[in-house]
């Protein structure tokens, strides 16, 4: 009988299920892994201490490029963070605009991750529609800060600037004519707002679409259903939050259980899962979509009845508007020392987590009292759920390590920092 | 949420009677000290006590503190300006209780600065593992009793822990692939460090009349 030897195999970081640039050792026993080891690093840019050589305000941009497909979540926990060490007010309208806005990007983030993760297990349709819904939604975000992704449009005392009373058109090319563009600009005569109202309509019906791609198809479960189990227990025990917990059956979502900005005044349910295996977190992940959708239609209702200020009028942290400073010597000068130098933070510490689309995220700030930070950790949601990879793939084929990154949720952005 | 920190410190105060440093509230969050000696046994116990409880160790952060309070920077160095009290590296853990709903950040200081060395807590949460790793990797803080203590953000090969305050922004080396040799060679840096906007300090309610 041939000698039988456990052999190692590299599993990318060129390998488009790796999502990005995952090193991943896997010592295997036949088709069967015996122990993973995922190098990370690939995409570590220092962003912690890019941070500390950089005024506070500045580094509202490096958020975005963290977790590159939840751009405004990233910017939420680490302008909340500043938000509390600082003592600064936020107005009430910039906080359903943030809510809004962290839906809208929840929903961005899972309709990738969908895409994505049915992608690697071999459904090739998801993708398609789920794109073509992500684009109304980049469309939202360009709308509102000019930007499709990296949007910083969150600023430390509430939100850049109002949302727009209209949106911008297609123009007729040689792609599409006069009747064509006519029919795509039918959602965008309105205000921003008007153009959501019409997603959120539509959406749930969208949601349908994709189940009945996957929750019923045989295939789909095949992939899914057993693969990737994790116990409410170890779950906890190895650090993971977000969807990789609530689909091991434990109720925990940071918006219901430690609210932060007006969650507490809003009506939506947690999904949560019973198996704790891939299926469940798709199935969690696909109800957290539709009760997003049911958030961003209750701030959509909010915002058309409370016009008001979007931005702390606190001048030692929020800009002054444009006219002002052009006519009046103080604020000229508080708009050049809040760009020139930055602002001050207090000295202390705090903490300040966000339910991010793929866990906790949470800002841990330090400052001495100077325009910088003096340390600054990102506790990104994806860094722990990847150190129990290892965990989650022990005695799995290959086929389903890639199941199960894809049930992760990985983005190399946050996990690298 | 306030009364639970009181309900929280006072529990703190009674089961860790002698072994607290400091427990201080700030921002409605609450910070523990401990010495290095008593970690182990303080974290276990807060990890199982059911008055405490505290299921998930949320993150673990190495701090540099030496150059805490000052305004000197050189050559992308951030400098102290003044004899440092106290150790220089720390650790804080970020404690999540999900059953009380309640968070503790606990601060480790390690006891030797030239070379700090703490207790691994991979044993009571397994997700320590790669959060010591990092804090070892970034500020070479010593995890004794970790199983797997490499490396984690860094290149293969890379040499000092960037994340210290006397670590350049801009690194020591640089990589470029060099036709000739046909692999990728390593060159010191040739970026010139700068500062665009000055690290200030300024007194308390600066500005305000």
């Amino acid at each position: 009988m041939a000698e039988i030897k456990n052999y190692t195999m590299n599993f990318g970081p060129q390998h488009p299920a790796a999502h990005g640039v995952l090193r991943l050792v896997l010592e295997l026993d036949g088709e069967v892994i015996e122990r993973a080891d995922p190098h990370i690093g690939l995409l570590h840019r220092a962003t912690e201490k890019l941070a500390e050589h950089k005024t506070f305000l500045q580094s509202v941009p490096y958020m975005d490029r963290l977790d590159y497909v939840s751009m405004m979540l990233n910017e939420h926990a680490y302008v909340m963070a500043i938000e509390k060490l600082a003592g600064i007010e936020v107005p009430v309208r910039a906080q359903y605009i943030r809510v809004m806005f962290d839906e809208i990007t929840r929903i961005l983030n899972h309709l990738l991750w969908l895409g994505a993760s049915a992608l690697d297990c071999g459904a090739m349709s998801p993708m398609f529609y789920t794109f073509r819904e992500r684009e109304d939604l980049m469309d939202a975000y360009e709308a509102v800060s000019g930007a499709r992704l990296h949007a910083s449009y969150y600023r430390p005392g509430g939100v850049y600037r109002d949302l727009p009373d209209s949106m911008p058109q297609y123009q007729a090319s040689k792609i599409h004519n006069a009747a064509a563009v006519k029919k795509m600009n039918e959602s965008r005569q309105g205000s921003l707002l008007d153009f959501m109202e019409d997603f959120t309509n539509r959406f749930p019906g969208h949601i349908d679409e994709y189940e009945t791609l996957l929750t019923d198809n045989r295939i789909w479960k095949q992939r899914t259903v057993g693969i990737g189990v994790v116990s409410p227990e170890r779950a906890l025990a190895l650090g993971f939050t977000g969807p990789m917990l609530r689909g091991s059956g434990v109720v925990w979502d940071l918006r219901k259980k430690q609210p932060y900005e007006v969650y507490d005044r809003i009506d939506f349910d947690i999904p949560v899962g019973v198996e704790g295996d891939c299926y469940d977190r798709y199935l969690v992940r696909v109800e957290e979509m539709r009760q997003s959708n049911r958030i961003i239609r209750q701030c959509i209702d909010w915002l058309r009845k409370n016009p008001g200020p979007v931005m702390t009028n606190d001048l030692k942290f929020a800009p002054p508007n444009r006219e002002s400073m052009k006519q009046n010597m103080e604020e000229l000068i508080h708009h050049f020392k809040l760009f020139s130098e930055g602002f001050h933070v207090p000295a202390g510490e705090a903490y300040a987590a966000v339910e991010h689309s793929k866990g906790e995220f949470g800002i841990y700030m330090v400052s001495d009292g100077a325009n910088k930070p003096y340390r600054m950790k990102i506790r990104s949601a994806g860094f722990p759920h990847l150190s129990g990879l290892d965990e989650m793939v022990r005695g799995h084929m290959i086929a389903d390590v890639v199941a199960i990154i894809g049930t992760q949720d990985i983005v190399f952005g946050e996990i690298d920092r | 949420m306030a009364t639970d920190l009181n309900i929280l410190s006072a529990n703190l105060n009674e089961a860790f009677s002698g072994k607290v440093v400091s427990l201080v509230e700030y921002l409605g969050e609450l910070t523990l000290v401990v010495n290095a000696a008593d970690m182990l046994g303080v974290f276990t116990r807060l990890r199982d006590d059911a008055d405490l409880r505290f299921e998930a160790l949320v993150d673990v952060c190495g701090i540099d503190y030496s150059t805490y309070g000052s305004e000197l920077c050189e050559d992308g160095k951030y400098l102290p300006d003044a004899p440092r009290v106290g150790a220089r590296f720390a650790a804080v853990y970020h404690l999540l209780s999900v059953t009380h709903n309640i968070r503790l950040r606990v601060r480790v200081y390690a006891d030797d600065d030239a070379m700090p060395v703490l207790n691994s807590v991979t044993g009571i949460w397994p997700s320590a593992n790669w959060y010591e790793r990092e804090a070892f990797d970034l500020f070479g803080i010593i995890f004794v009793g970790h199983p797997d203590l490499r490396r984690i953000l860094t290149d293969y090969g890379f040499v000092g822990n960037p994340f210290r305050k006397d670590f350049p922004l801009s690194g020591t080396v640089e990589m470029r692939y060099d036709a000739a040799q046909q692999r990728v060679v390593y060159e010191p840096v040739t970026v010139e460090p700068r500062e665009i906007t000055p690290r200030t300090m300024r007194e308390e309610n600066y500005g305000r009349s």
